[in-house]
């Protein structure tokens, strides 16, 4: 049913934080984060990056240090299986609901399917790769799998968020900050298209593996795949090449055709979202670091608690501006699609 | 007859046009839909399934026009819109579920819910991630007559989830066209044109088959379309043809463009029908591509690669 405004106002915003391993999983919960979101160390999701995410003996731990103090950890099984690589999920879910977490964040049918039926106390949450950006594709998750809270893909202005809130059966999170996809994620091939690997199948968008960064006459250049993602002039700061934050070129024009390399920053929203009856903010970022991952966390629970204290009189403080904006990317920050404009 | 005796040696696909993913004028699309009712295709896929505010063609138009290519004997399934976000765009979903006549392609988990409740058959097409036999199942059991591989898969993947589809699913395969890759928020041909999305001035109608996006090397690899972002290159599982029977693909898919699309039905249709050699009609169909042909994904491989050889 809807929820009503006037009801969920005061309740305080859930801020679930990204954790790629154990040092940035306890500074979350030192830092105030009501949950932690982890995943394990294969493909089962979508942060599948060398070196980071849980075995089951730090996912262990991690678990036992946030009950310990009161918060939930999540853990995101959001890709989408091949038949070749079940059993993998299937062990992922197993291992989930073993280890006591509080939600499994999964996207793809049959693990939903899987979830619900072997473990029906394990809650599920449908994760932001399910693409569900509107409210009919949310019944059909919550009457399937009876999923508790969708994630809603970083594509929806305000007044969408909002309708969707009004018809959504389960709790609505949001994302607020961090990295932004342009595009609806769960539907966006472009990393497999250039790469071979995607989100969706390998738990990776534009991969390490295949960036090359070269010095050459002409500058700086970034490939992905062997292909041109973008060229820098001396002394013009260099990012990442993720595929769709490259300059290119259409017709004419050479310009950021896609996205420019910019982060996702939401904290002016604060007492809209909060007012509108959003669950939870969502931070991204489970492969950024555990000093990524206290700075943001820090910023993001002083703000919530201003926010709950005094709605009215809450304005984003510049320190914490500030203090995003060093972490994000090209320290540039975005209101993305809540804001009409940016579409 | 020829095509029995063929059939008894050979699964024999059928073959589907796929909705146009571009805004054409009106008079465009139903002289293309005019022509194409002559052609030896069996399935017309149609509707808006990239952008709301394509309006030259309301339902009612695209109902219409239903009706009509229903009448020259063809199967007609009507496509429905990936990213839905408004109420008038699920008002005009439901109207498309309810109707009673036609088929329909859900291309959202929110068309699913949707025909399962009505318990109208349906076809789950390239927008609905399906990546096993465990997920098309599950579908299936809400429904699902059929479903459009997505385009990313291999064939090995393939493979594996036609050995366990359940009974009565047809499997169509993305065959011959500029693969739909990515669905977003931002119109990216409003952006090249410097508007904002809510004052697109509908400058789409002007690009019948996209604007081409090519790194600052001049090499050509995405098609912005509205919304909707393409490969540049042109999928041709053309040669492919032999073993697409022997995975038993009941359907193959040519996505239409502004120019050719008769030509590339037409080699389609000869190679199946055992007139014409895969390999050789396939070459003639690359010859004439701006950017190419690529076969990676169905090789396992970056989609934009193009690995087997032709003769």
């Amino acid at each position: 049913m809807a929820m009503s405004v006037s009801s969920t106002a005061s309740k305080s915003l859930e801020l679930v934080c990204p954790a790629g391993n154990l040092p940035s999983l306890k500074t979350a919960v030192d830092n105030g984060a009501d949950s932690v979101y982890i995943g394990f160390r294969d493909d089962t999701n979508a942060r599948h990056f060398p070196g980071l995410n849980f075995d089951v003996k730090t996912a262990v731990q991690g678990v036992q240090y946030a009950h310990a103090r009161g918060r939930r950890v999540f853990v995101a099984l959001n890709t989408f299986p091949q038949p070749a690589g079940w059993p993998r999920w299937e062990r992922a879910v197993d291992q989930a609901a073993e280890l006591g977490v509080d939600a499994v964040i999964a996207a793809d049918i049959s693990v939903l399917d899987y979830a619900h039926h072997q473990h029906p106390n394990l809650p599920l949450h449908l994760s932001v790769q399910g693409s569900a950006t509107n409210y009919e594709a949310i019944r059909f998750y919550y009457e399937q799998f009876g999923i508790r809270r969708v994630v809603l893909p970083r594509v929806l202005s305000l007044p969408q968020v909002q309708h969707v809130l009004d018809n959504s059966p389960v709790d609505v999170e949001v994302f607020g900050f961090g990295g932004l996809c342009i595009m609806v994620e769960g539907r966006c091939l472009l990393s497999s298209y250039v790469t071979g690997e995607s989100p969706n199948m390998c738990g990776v968008c534009s991969p390490a593996k295949a960036v090359r960064w070269e010095e050459t006459p002409n500058g700086l250049e970034t490939r992905l795949g062997g292909l041109l993602i973008d060229r820098y002039a001396p002394g013009e700061p260099a990012g990442y090449p993720t595929l769709c934050k490259g300059r290119f070129t259409v017709a004419d024009q050479t310009y950021y055709a896609i996205e420019e390399p910019t982060s996702l920053n939401t904290l002016e929203l604060l007492p809209q979202l909060q007012a509108m009856g959003i669950a939870a903010i969502k931070i991204e970022g489970r492969q950024r670091s555990p000093a990524y991952v206290t700075q943001v966390t820090k910023v993001w629970r002083a703000a919530i608690d201003a926010c709950r204290r005094n709605p009215s009189a809450y304005t984003p403080k510049p320190e914490w501006l500030k203090e995003l904006g060093k972490v994000s990317e090209g320290q540039q920050t975005t209101l993305g699609a809540y804001h009409r404009t940016w579409q | 007859m020829m095509k029995a005796a063929t059939m008894t040696a050979y699964h024999q696909p059928k073959l589907a046009l796929g909705p146009v993913l571009y805004y054409w004028s009106r008079e465009t699309l139903l002289d293309c839909y005019e022509r194409i009712s002559a052609a030896p295709v069996d399935i017309l896929y149609i509707g808006e399934t990239v952008c709301a505010k394509r309006h030259l063609m309301n339902t009612g138009d695209w109902l219409a026009l239903a009706e009509r290519l229903s009448a020259t004997g063809k199967e007609v399934v009507l496509s429905t819109l990936a990213l839905l976000e408004a109420e008038s765009e699920l008002k005009t979903l439901r109207r498309l579920c309810e109707n009673d006549r036609f088929t329909v392609e859900a291309n959202d988990m929110g068309a699913v819910r949707l025909l399962a409740e009505r318990k109208m058959p349906f076809v789950l097409g390239t927008g609905i991630n399906v990546y096993s036999d465990q997920t098309l199942r599950f579908l299936a059991g809400l429904g699902a007559k059929r479903w459009v591989m997505p385009v990313e898969l291999s064939r090995q993947t393939l493979s594996t989830i036609q050995a366990g589809r359940p009974e009565g699913v047809e499997t169509e395969v993305f065959a011959y066209g500029r693969m739909p890759l990515a669905y977003s928020a931002r119109c990216f041909t409003a952006r090249y044109h410097n508007l904002p999305k809510d004052d697109c001035q509908y400058r789409c109608l002007n690009d019948p088959e996209g604007l081409t996006l090519s790194t600052r090397e001049g090499q050509a690899f995405l098609t912005l379309n509205g919304i909707q972002t393409q490969s540049a290159q042109t999928c041709n599982l053309l040669p492919e043809l032999a073993e697409l029977r022997e995975l038993h693909i009941d359907v193959l898919r040519i996505s239409p463009q502004a120019q050719g699309t008769a030509t590339v039905i037409e080699a389609f249709a000869a190679c199946l029908r055992g007139e014409r050699d895969a390999g050789e009609a396939a070459r003639a169909l690359n010859a004439v591509l701006p950017y190419g042909a690529c076969d990676g994904y169905w090789q396992g491989q970056a989609g934009l690669r193009q690995v087997a050889a032709l003769p």
